[in-house]
């Protein structure tokens, strides 16, 4: 926003959030800075004004007037509570994702960060989103907790080895930006950067016609295949797995007659830990996919399963001509996917530079 | 005569008789002392080494940070050294420092008192404090510790390599010590006040030492819990914190912040009592609104124990719990604010002194103002998810820790120094390193506000190089707050042995610390006193003591 000199005093501003964000953070040091002048002004002018001096070795004992205590009790309350729904206000815009958002999916590991996007392409500390669009990142992390944060986004969450964690942005202006951890994560936790690249439409276009090995879903398919998942989720009702297909992001009646909806945690935990969650009508089964199972692989394995839910209802809109739904089930790539990618293979870009 | 002026009480020749100090010599004296005052001076010198180690690491990162790339330690050196800086300086600084060395010396003085309820455990809760601390150095002396001081799960558990159970064991064993203490003060303050001693004459000290107590007992047990579980899970692979074990990572925060939010509390509610105590000492007044500042002292122990999900607001919390914590962080501002407009009114029609402790009461003041309306920013949920864990948070919880408790710390030693030696400091060198510490502080933590908006991450040991200026201007003041804290280091011992001889009142100040010898004789007072004034009633002390005298 304003370069005083040739180093920053203030971040740039380029998401939606940001604006309510910095109006908000601007507006506290308003008030507070102005408050806190005011104390100090009075405290300074008592300080001299009373000044120890012979004629006043003591001072004079004054009565409190409860008047003034009640005024400076209840008066910061009202102010400090309005300042708590302004902050609240703020948190809801941050939070809340629009239905239309653009889905990336994130992994931390010490110490880098990997993005996936449905349409197949893997990079590494890098992240190429376009203009004025909201993103949707989904987020998990292969060891520690580490902490995704987008400073010129405004937005930040930390990123965890239990779940799925999301969070969104819409940025504004085309540039790149930085990505840095922020939950301090062991040796390299200062070299977990990386950056994001704000582009243009046709640009972005441009960037996803770039080498892929398929859609993230097509991928998961293969993982589906590769890890026998087919055997007993047959995708009919004779498998000894419930069907799969239309189970996405709706109710599922458990053997304890809860119901639990089928999210992205939902299905994690469906296949880290399957005895936590059985589905009513089915035996328990099925082994633990716990350190078989990668996070990336985890991600494609959820976008495939997303897909089958999606077939069986009227896709939602999205503006992206090859976005993850409607390229799903569409192998352009035969070869078969590595297992457990290790962090050299596959990138289709790395280091900001793209093809 | 009923004449007594402060004059005359401040030149009253000191005690040639015994006292506390000369009653006993040899090392044993020391080390097996159930004397409250002795063991204060052994916590003051602990945890004085305490600071200065920690105070080492601090610089140290200082000096990495000057540049943006990480040339002068290794990643894994820096990791341990703001690791280490931490777990010393809150763990085996700034917990016990005002409590154990202050509140130890002045609690059974200011109640009237021969001693604290309990003087042998009080003894034990330094050699339990010492055990832990050893702990700390085999630590540093072995090859440290990199989880930084919150042992976030499941880092700490099972990827650090480093001596994560020694530390954490350290910080265990320490954290009895406070419960020692904790209970020690609570028994004392109930049990054993003098004769008129009610509870609304109580110095407004005893009341923030009580709020502090109650919090040391009820959240360090949390603390103990916690630690066994994380030693457990790292030592045996139970999984408790590690979601490859079955765990869940986010329940380890839970757990240590239930505990290291109240602790923030247990490290400045001792401020607000040393503050309280100079502010009615160097103005001559009684404080303003006396029962409001008691009360917003156990207001903030309360409120203390339910906000210790701020911590956590980007760490997986659910958007309502997010915004319970954020009301209720808004709410524990409330009592803070109180106590500054209080001892802001205070001075009006005061007689203010500018000798070092008030100088130190005006820097604590003018910082925890700021330290305090940071904390809004942060509890403020919006702002939260872009500055947490960045500079603006390693900012903030310095204006609170330094620029608040070690401000307070170091008012409160200027302040009880003739008193606890019977020696006075050099006011014009002291005066000097309060105003070094104000500057140095300054410089060293307000550029770290914009950094973090600016967005620069904590716990970074390279950084973007957009961020060296204010990383030069951090370093510089951290050099100058460097000084500031060797002076003292320097002209008090200096005083120990050149200092002019204080009398019994030094200040012309109310209380019954003030009514007794400087050094106290070993049981405090020759007669147990009876209080007839009111906290901070001049007029009515002045004449009790003129009585006294007369006697």
């Amino acid at each position: 926003m304003m370069l005083l000199f040739d180093f920053p005093l203030f971040p740039e501003q380029a998401s939606t959030v940001a604006r309510d964000v910095d109006a908000l953070y601007l507006g506290l040091v308003a008030l507070t800075g102005g408050v806190s002048l005011l104390i100090w002004l009075v405290i300074f002018y008592f300080a001299i004004r009373y000044r120890r001096r012979p004629e006043n070795e003591l001072a004079q004992e004054e009565e409190a007037p409860k008047s003034l205590e009640m005024a400076w009790t209840i008066i910061p309350t009202l102010i400090f509570i309005g300042i708590f729904l302004a902050g609240a206000y703020v948190y809801f815009h941050v939070m809340r994702a629009p239905d239309n958002a653009l889905d990336v999916y994130a992994t931390g590991r010490q110490w880098m960060w990997k993005f996936q996007h449905p349409t197949g392409q893997r990079e590494i500390n890098t992240l190429h989103v376009p203009v004025n669009r909201p993103v949707r990142i989904t987020m998990a992390s292969e060891d520690v907790i580490h902490s995704l944060w987008f400073p010129a986004f405004r937005v930040k969450a930390d990123v965890l080895p239990s779940r799925y964690r999301t969070l969104w942005f819409q940025a504004t202006k085309p540039g790149r930006y930085h990505i840095f951890c922020a939950e301090y994560c062991g040796t390299l936790h200062s070299g977990m950067i990386g950056w994001v690249e704000v582009m243009e439409p046709t640009d972005y276009q441009r960037w996803l016609a770039g080498g892929t090995e398929g859609s993230l879903a097509s991928q998961g398919e293969k993982l589906f295949q590769k890890y026998a998942c087919n055997t007993c989720h047959t995708g009919d009702n004779t498998g000894r797995g419930p069907n799969l297909a239309g189970v996405y992001g709706k109710p599922v009646l458990l053997s304890d007659n809860t119901t639990a909806t089928a999210d992205d945690n939902y299905i994690r935990e469906s296949i880290l830990n399957p005895q936590a969650k059985i589905v009513q009508g089915f035996a328990p089964v099925m082994p633990t996919f716990q350190g078989q199972v990668s996070e990336d692989e985890l991600i494609k394995l959820l976008a495939y399963v997303k897909s089958l839910g999606v077939q069986a209802t009227p896709a939602p809109a999205v503006e992206s001509p090859r976005s993850f739904v409607t390229a799903a089930g569409s192998p352009n790539n035969p070869g078969a996917q590595p297992p457990a990618a290790t962090t050299t293979t596959s990138t289709t870009t790395q280091n900001g530079t793209h093809p | 005569m009923t004449s007594t002026t402060l004059h005359d009480l401040r030149w009253i020749e000191p005690s040639k008789t015994r006292h506390y100090l000369n009653e006993d010599y040899g090392i044993f004296s020391w080390l097996l002392t159930k004397d409250h005052k002795r063991i204060a001076i052994l916590y003051m010198i602990s945890v004085s080494l305490m600071f200065f180690v920690g105070g080492f690491f601090a610089f140290m990162l200082r000096l990495e940070l000057l540049t943006p790339e990480g040339d002068l330690l290794t990643s894994d050196t820096y990791n341990k050294f703001f690791t280490l800086h931490g777990v010393v300086m809150i763990f085996f600084f700034l917990i016990p420092a005002i409590p154990a060395v202050l509140g130890n010396f002045l609690l059974p003085i200011m109640l009237g008192a021969k001693d604290l309820a309990f003087p042998k455990i009080n003894l034990l809760s330094w050699y339990v404090y010492m055990v832990g601390a050893i702990f700390g150095l085999y630590v540093i002396i072995s090859g440290g510790v990199d989880t930084g001081w919150t042992f976030y799960t499941p880092f700490s558990t099972q990827f650090s390599n480093t001596h994560v159970f020694a530390t954490t064991f350290g910080a265990f064993i320490t954290g009895f010590s406070s419960i020692l203490t904790g209970l020690n003060f609570v028994v004392t303050i109930h049990r054993m006040r003098a004769p008129g001693l009610t509870w609304f004459r109580l110095p407004l000290f005893v009341w923030s030492m009580y709020a502090t107590s109650v919090v040391m007992l009820l959240a360090t047990p949390v603390l103990a819990i916690t630690l066994v579980l994380l030693m457990i899970e790292r030592t045996l692979g139970v999984g408790i914190f590690d979601p490859a074990l079955g765990g869940d990572p986010v329940l380890y925060q839970h757990l240590f912040w239930f505990y290291s939010h109240p602790a923030v509390y247990i490290m400045i509610l001792p401020a607000m009592a040393v503050i309280s105590e100079c502010v009615a000492a160097f103005t001559r007044k009684k404080i303003f609104g006396y029962s409001f500042v008691a009360f917003s002292s156990l207001a903030i122990g309360f409120l203390g124990f339910a906000v210790w999900a701020h911590h956590m607001l980007v760490a997986g919390i659910s958007v309502y719990s997010a915004m319970m914590f954020s009301f209720l962080t808004m709410l524990v501002a409330v009592p803070s604010a109180i106590k500054v407009f209080n001892w802001t009114a205070t001075m009006y029609k005061a007689s203010v002194s500018w000798m070092t402790p008030m100088l130190y009461v005006l820097g604590f003041i003018g910082l925890f103002t700021i330290g305090g309306v940071t904390g809004l920013f942060l509890g403020a949920l919006g702002i939260d998810i872009h500055v947490h864990d960045s500079y603006f948070v390693v900012a903030h919880f310095h204006y609170i820790m330094v620029g608040g408790t070690v401000m307070a710390y170091l008012a409160g030693v200027h302040y009880w120094w003739p008193k606890i030696t019977g020696r006075m400091y050099p006011e014009w060198w002291a005066r000097l390193s309060a105003l070094l510490v104000f500057v140095g502080f300054n410089l060293t933590f307000f550029p770290q506000f914009i950094l973090g908006y600016v967005g620069m991450p904590r716990r970074y040991h390279a950084y973007a190089p957009e961020f060296q200026v204010l990383n030069v201007l951090s370093t510089a003041g951290a050099t100058i707050l460097a000084v500031g804290y060797l002076l003292p280091m320097v002209y008090l011992l200096w005083s120990l042995r050149f200092g002019r001889k204080a009398g019994p009142n030094p200040w012309g100040a109310v209380g019954l610390e003030w009514a007794t010898t400087s050094p106290p004789p070993k049981e405090n007072f020759h007669e147990t006193p009876v209080v007839t004034w009111d906290a901070y009633d001049y007029p009515a002390f002045l004449r009790a003591m003129g009585e006294t005298q007369n006697v």
